[in-house]
């Protein structure tokens, strides 16, 4: 009985991601047909109209826009989160390690439109003080860094945390410094977890919309500076989807069907992360 | 193939049961009221602007709630589709958020309410009046620093709407732009974010609907309405048809309306739906 239930959950959860990816490409279909693989990248620019012949359909901005807020957002935060799982286990005093995870879990639980939010009225007013006008990809790199720097950290803690405590002991009947410890033990031995983190983090750069929109810009252009405005793929949908018709309509799914293969790509790299064990190096 | 058709159905039924069960209490609870009324029942199917179809929507709920038996039907697809759909008598009524043009002088127009925008910059910017001119070309991306408009010396940071927005609509038709040559900074969503855009940029300018940028401004938020032609930016000045970058949002029908028709126009001009409008930052018309 029991594992028949379970049955059912796993499949229909494993349903409901096909019939959404089914759903994706038969909205998108008529953007393919009547706007063709090519003109996404090759049109002037992006001024949809509800029919293919009348608009511009060019993505090539969002992508970048997209792939490069996310990049950004996890450079910043990887190292940082990484830092602050090692800070938490090896260097913090007990006293003060649980407060900080505590912190650090709050973070993760904040709501990305407060995030948003807080950009808004805070951030973007004060890199208009630099440069106008202030929305830009470097205001999108920090709200991004910001939300997922708690995933990163948690993630890592956890990983770092499950590094078997006889290589820790082996590690310091040799005489090693801490840092020496770290370096050459736990983060080889924590590495396929490390990798877990950062991808769950990439993910969550990936997909996040309403923080995005409103510090970003949203003005659809390659930018020539970190405080250029961008606009990223899910922004454009949220923006946009309400009031699009027609072959503009389907170039927004086109641009989910997007979105859900970057995250397919990172769901297979996140597997094989996770099943690749190295062997401990010799430190 | 068929596995995930099912599926597509299975999630469609859960779908619709959701939203008879949200649906349900609204229903049930105003049986009362209608028990002196005269009885309506039937469907009413609107079609048309996709500015007037959330507020139709709207209006449409609070009706269902009065009128238990009646459907009210809104489909969008523009000011244009919902000519034709109320010529053709595919719709009972249609949407046009604007005055009817000439050629559509068969139909009968009734105007529910009033939309109109307004230009807002910082508080602390000195500019409290642009021509048409230096807005076009503040837009336009000729003029970039607000000196050359009278202001203190700084970059101008241009805030334009999303695609598809009906203030975007609405300010290029009046200033006779395409969107293509708009020089944007930053592209916002909503009328709330772009004031926060601008509340928090000393040197932004944008536009947004003016019923929220007077309550927006009435609470304090630090930004100045700009007049239009010399006349100042108020839901008043719309309500009374003053107000130059403002547009009537109409029903339209092919005859007289009657029956179910004619109530629900009669409702949706009446007092009862001024809190419902007001709430879409759209203007009631003037008592």
């Amino acid at each position: 009985m029991l594992v028949r239930l379970l049955r059912l959950c796993a499949g229909l959860s494993a349903m409901i991601v096909l019939v959404i990816v089914a759903f994706l490409v038969r909205e998108s279909l008529p953007a393919w047909r009547s706007v063709g693989l090519a003109r996404f990248v090759t049109d002037a620019s992006w001024h949809p109209a509800p029919d293919a012949s009348e608009g511009t359909f060019n993505l090539l901005p969002m992508i970048v826009g997209t792939l490069l807020t996310t990049a950004g957002a996890v450079l910043l935060a990887g190292p940082l989160g990484i830092a602050s799982a090692l800070f938490c286990r090896y260097y913090a005093p007990p006293m003060l390690a649980r407060p900080y995870r505590m912190m650090i879990e709050l973070l993760a639980g904040i709501p990305s439109v407060v995030y948003g939010f807080w950009g808004l009225v805070v951030l973007v007013p004060i890199i208009a003080g630099i440069a106008q006008p202030g929305a830009s990809l470097l205001a999108g790199i920090l709200i991004l860094s910001l939300m997922i720097l708690p995933t990163i950290a948690l993630v890592a803690d956890a990983a770092i945390g499950s590094v078997p405590q006889e290589s820790l002991q082996a590690a310091a009947a040799l005489g090693l410094s801490r840092w020496g410890t770290m370096a050459g033990v736990v983060l080889p031995a924590a590495r396929s977890g490390l990798l877990t983190a950062v991808i769950l983090a990439t993910m969550r750069a990936l997909g996040e919309t309403m923080a995005v929109l409103m510090v970003c810009g949203n003005v659809v252009q390659l930018p020539g500076s970190l405080f250029a405005p961008v606009r990223t793929l899910t922004a454009n949908i949220a923006l946009e989807m309400a009031y699009a018709m027609g072959d503009h309509r389907s170039a927004l799914f086109v641009s989910g069907l997007l979105l859900m293969g970057l995250v397919a790509l990172l769901v297979a790299a996140a597997e094989i992360a996770s099943r690749t064990r190295p062997s401990l190096r010799q430190a | 193939m068929p596995v995930i058709w099912n599926g597509l159905s299975v999630a469609f039924a859960v779908l619709v049961l959701c939203c008879g069960i949200a649906c349900t209490p609204g229903a049930s609870s105003s049986q009362a009221e209608n028990t002196n009324g005269s009885h309506l029942s039937g469907r009413l199917t609107l079609t048309g602007s996709s500015t007037i179809a959330p507020l139709m929507a709207e209006i449409g709920r609070a009706f269902e709630a009065q009128h238990p038996d009646v459907r009210i039907d809104v489909q969008t697809g523009g000011s244009s589709r919902g000519v034709a759909d109320c010529r053709s008598g595919l719709a009972d009524i249609g949407m046009v958020s604007r005055a009817l043009k000439e050629d559509e002088q068969d139909l009968q127009p009734f105007p529910v309410a009033k939309d109109g925008i307004c230009i807002i910059v910082h508080q602390d910017n000195p500019v409290r009046e642009l021509t048409d001119e230096q807005i076009v070309a503040i837009y336009t991306g000729s003029i970039d620093n607000w000196k050359d408009v009278g202001g203190s010396d700084g970059e101008i940071t241009v805030v334009n709407k999303a695609q598809g927005r009906s203030t975007l609509e609405l300010f290029l038709h009046y200033f006779h732009l395409n969107n293509t040559d708009v020089a944007a900074d930053v592209v916002i969503g909503d009328n709330e974010q772009g004031i926060k855009t601008v509340a928090g940029n000393p040197q932004a300018i944008g536009y947004v609907s003016i019923g929220t940028a007077e309550f927006d401004a009435g609470q304090g938020v630090p930004i100045a309405l700009l007049p239009i032609g010399g006349i100042p930016a108020g839901t008043a000045a719309v309500a009374e048809g003053r107000f130059p970058l403002s547009r009537p949002l109409n029903l339209v029908t092919r005859e007289e309306p009657t029956g179910l028709a004619a109530t629900f126009i009669e409702f949706a001009r009446s007092s009862d739906v001024h809190d419902l409008i007001r709430k879409q930052s759209f203007v009631p018309l003037a008592e």
